[in-house]
């Protein structure tokens, strides 16, 4: 058997595990690993410039295509700056793998240089964290991390390596298992059949029924079953933040995002809805407003992977644990079957009332069926970026985000068909998330086009990334909403505060970022007329090996419509402009 | 409603933490904890009881089954079940009290385990309850100091939570 050193596993479990990136930053208690990786490994490492944006770039890569992401880093402030990266992987559920060095194990617990607990930090935000004992343990328990990130609900897993642990002079036997066990851990592989049944009857017997279907329908590549059951339903879907492109945007039955900054219609059939099937999602308070006013005459039937969230904030009246694929296979096959042998009926008469009424609501204020903000200003509307973003690339695009007006314009105009192609930090709410993850896409899809909308403040939280663009020739595009306010924050303070504008304002406080994207190398674009955005957006895209950034000089006082009124409101309570309630 | 959850969890190091981190995390309330390992070397049990209404403590069962490192667990109030806690209470002995002491301890059928001039330590075994009544029945005056060991329970009958 062949002999290897801590080190030396480390990097070639990772190779054998498959992986395709590492994404990290070395120092003093992971120079043994970057030496093997040095020497042996044939896996690429892309070295980012901040351990948080290692994280963000693990995450975009595997949002984009599934595959589990991993991020090195070292002890004390290493592991602390991946910190923020973790945290948004386990709220939006993304499996990774972190390998954090540790202080040698017998100077564990002395504070000694650049130590720090990370299994203790990072407790409350990974599925599970391990502990390196001995070289030999390191083949399995790089095993076991992949396996528990990425089945049942996955979730970011830490592996701490004290330095001692991978110490090139001693060498071990090295075996790499194929599969591994855990007796304490069995996810769930399919549901339960006569919980299906009865969801099934459930929801055919609907008058008025609504697919609420979130991120786990992403993460657990179940959009063309669920498109196939509304479809043979003909049930209109709403997508959650995390849930675009889980059903095409374009197809008629969809109804748009809900939730927050959801659109009237998608919030409103919700509301008077009678039967919900909820797949993979998690009734978040950005989408069921107040609790006790959510959806009054529904029932709920509540797909999801893992047991917890089921029940958690709204009861389901039949809940079904389960991979919301196989799941939703299951109930498709279902349906055929009560199709076929007659026991239960669509009301083909209700449905088609649903829609006439679903389809006034749309024609009433649907996003898409005509512009819902003033176009007669002659300033750039945010909203009109995103459009020309849309149109510019049909709507084939990969797009990051960050976190804030930019987020939710994207998410409302940018219409997603296809899932994996929305990237943004939805539970945890990460700015700087935005343009480290379009890396991370970039580097999965090296040929597809890849956006980073973002806004003048998000983008500066990761701003040094650029640098790592530059190094690895990643030319993605960067969308810069740049209104000079925090806008959310702005909005909420016109909203809520009489607009007191308290820490909001950048002044004249901005650089030049044409200048900045320069200086790294990119192209810098500014774009202050209307009349010259969708030819600049032409041309930043014909650049197919540059990164552009485009500033965009967009209306400073615009804010993100419709908006669910909140506290207290219900889920149909919305603002949707400046003046106009529902 | 007090519940008693039993937990049988893999004998790592960092897993009671994750367990009792996962009570503050989530805003649950642990009332008594204990934990000690098994007959086999690589499980441990930790008793904890917590009080909550029922969707509560079904959010609390859920979330410690997600728990890497929790084998099995069971929640003991559901079903017929021993329940022991062990006190051990220093308490003030002189003159008369001496023997009242002595004869309320008899009463609860405690021990006392060690004598000094003005001091007794006594033993006690039983439910949650008959321990709050020892002590009430003492009168805190006194009482020096109290142990006590937090709840441990089992299943009556062929029920059992092993692996």
């Amino acid at each position: 058997m062949e002999m290897l050193s801590g080190g030396e596993m480390v990097a070639r479990a990772l190779q054998d595990e498959g992986v395709e990136f590492i994404f990290g930053y070395p120092g003093g208690s992971v120079l043994h690993i970057y030496d093997a990786l040095f020497q042996t490994s044939k896996v690429p490492h892309i070295l980012v410039r901040h351990e948080q944006a290692a994280t963000h770039a693990a995450d975009g890569y595997t949002r984009a295509t599934g595959k589990t992401g991993v991020v090195l880093v070292t002890s004390g402030p290493g592991a602390t700056n991946a910190i923020t990266g973790i945290a948004t992987a386990y709220m939006d559920s993304i499996p990774m793998v972190v390998i954090s060095g540790q202080v040698p194990s017998d100077k564990i617990g002395e504070d000694a240089f650049q130590e720090t607990d990370m299994i203790g930090v990072s407790r409350p935000i990974v599925k599970h964290s391990f502990l390196v004992r001995k070289a030999s343990d390191i083949p399995e328990t790089i095993k076991k991390a992949f396996y528990l990130a990425s089945t049942g609900r996955p979730g970011p897993v830490v592996i701490d390596i004290p330095k001692d642990i991978t110490n090139p002079a001693e060498k071990f036997e090295y075996h790499y298992p194929d599969k591994i066990k855990l007796r304490s851990y069995t996810p769930t592989v399919k549901g339960h059949s006569g919980q299906i049944k009865k969801a099934v009857k459930l929801l055919m017997s609907g008058k008025r029924p609504i697919i609420y279907s979130g991120g786990g329908v992403i993460q657990g590549n179940a959009s063309d079953y669920l498109t196939a059951l509304a479809r043979a339903l003909n049930v209109p879907v709403t997508n959650t933040l995390m849930g675009l492109g889980g059903f095409p945007a374009d197809d008629p039955q969809y109804v748009g995002m809900l939730g927050m900054h959801g659109t009237y219609e998608a919030n409103t059939a919700m509301h008077h809805s009678d039967v919900i099937l909820a797949a993979g999602a998690r009734f978040d308070d950005r989408v069921t407003n107040t609790i006790s006013k959510f959806c009054p005459t529904a029932k709920i039937i509540h797909i999801d992977i893992d047991p917890a969230a089921i029940s958690k904030t709204i009861m389901a009246d039949i809940p079904i644990v389960g991979p919301v694929d196989v799941v939703l296979k299951d109930m498709l096959a279902q349906v055929k079957e009560y199709n076929s042998n007659g026991e239960v009926s669509l009301d083909h008469g209700a449905i088609e009332a649903w829609w006439k009424q679903i389809n006034e609501w749309r024609d009433a204020h649907g996003l898409w069926t005509a512009p819902r903000y003033d176009t007669t200003t002659g300033l750039i509307k945010p909203q009109q970026v995103i459009e020309s973003l849309y149109q510019t690339t049909n709507g084939e695009a990969f797009v990051t985000s960050d976190v804030g007006q930019h987020q939710m314009f994207a998410a409302q105009y940018y219409r997603f068909n296809k899932p994996r192609r929305w990237i943004n930090s939805g539970g945890l709410g990460t700015m700087g998330f935005g343009l480290p993850a379009a890396m991370g896409v970039k580097l999965a899809h090296p040929e597809a086009d890849v956006a980073c909308v973002t806004g003048e403040g998000s983008i500066q939280m990761n701003i040094q990334e650029l640098s790592t663009c530059t190094q690895y020739n990643l030319p993605v595009k960067i969308i810069n909403l740049n209104n000079g306010y925090l806008g959310m924050v702005k909005q909420w303070q016109d909203m809520q505060y009489s607009s007191r504008y308290s820490q909001s304002v950048y002044e004249d406080s901005l650089p030049d970022f044409i200048k900045l994207a320069e200086a790294y190398g990119h192209v810098g674009m500014k774009v202050d007329k209307l009349s010259d955005l969708d030819d600049a957006m032409k041309e930043a895209f014909s650049l197919k090996d540059r990164l552009v950034f485009m500033d965009i000089y967009v209306d400073r006082h615009e804010h993100v419509y419709p908006m669910q009124i909140a506290p207290n409101g219900s889920m149909r309570d919305m603002w949707l402009s400046k003046g106009e309630r529902s | 409603m007090r519940h008693i959850i039993s937990v049988l969890l893999e004998n790592e190091p960092g897993a009671l933490s994750r367990v009792v981190g996962l009570f503050s995390q989530r805003a649950y309330n642990i009332e008594t904890l204990n934990v000690a390992p098994t007959e086999d070397p690589t499980l441990s049990r930790l008793t904890l009881t917590t009080i909550g209404d029922d969707s509560k403590i079904e959010q609390i069962i859920k979330h410690l089954n997600r728990l890497i490192d929790v084998v099995k667990l069971v929640d003991l109030s559901e079903g017929s079940h021993v329940e022991r806690e062990l006190m051990l209470i220093k308490v003030k002995a002189t003159g008369a009290q001496r023997a009242e002491i002595k004869r309320t301890t008899d009463i609860f059928r405690g021990q006392i385990v060690d004598v000094g001039s003005t001091l007794y330590t006594i033993q006690i075994l039983g439910t949650a309850d008959k321990l709050d009544a020892f002590i009430e029945a003492l009168g805190e005056a006194t009482i020096i100091e109290v142990v006590r060991s937090g709840v441990s329970g089992i299943a009556r009958g062929d029920k059992a939570l092993t692996l």
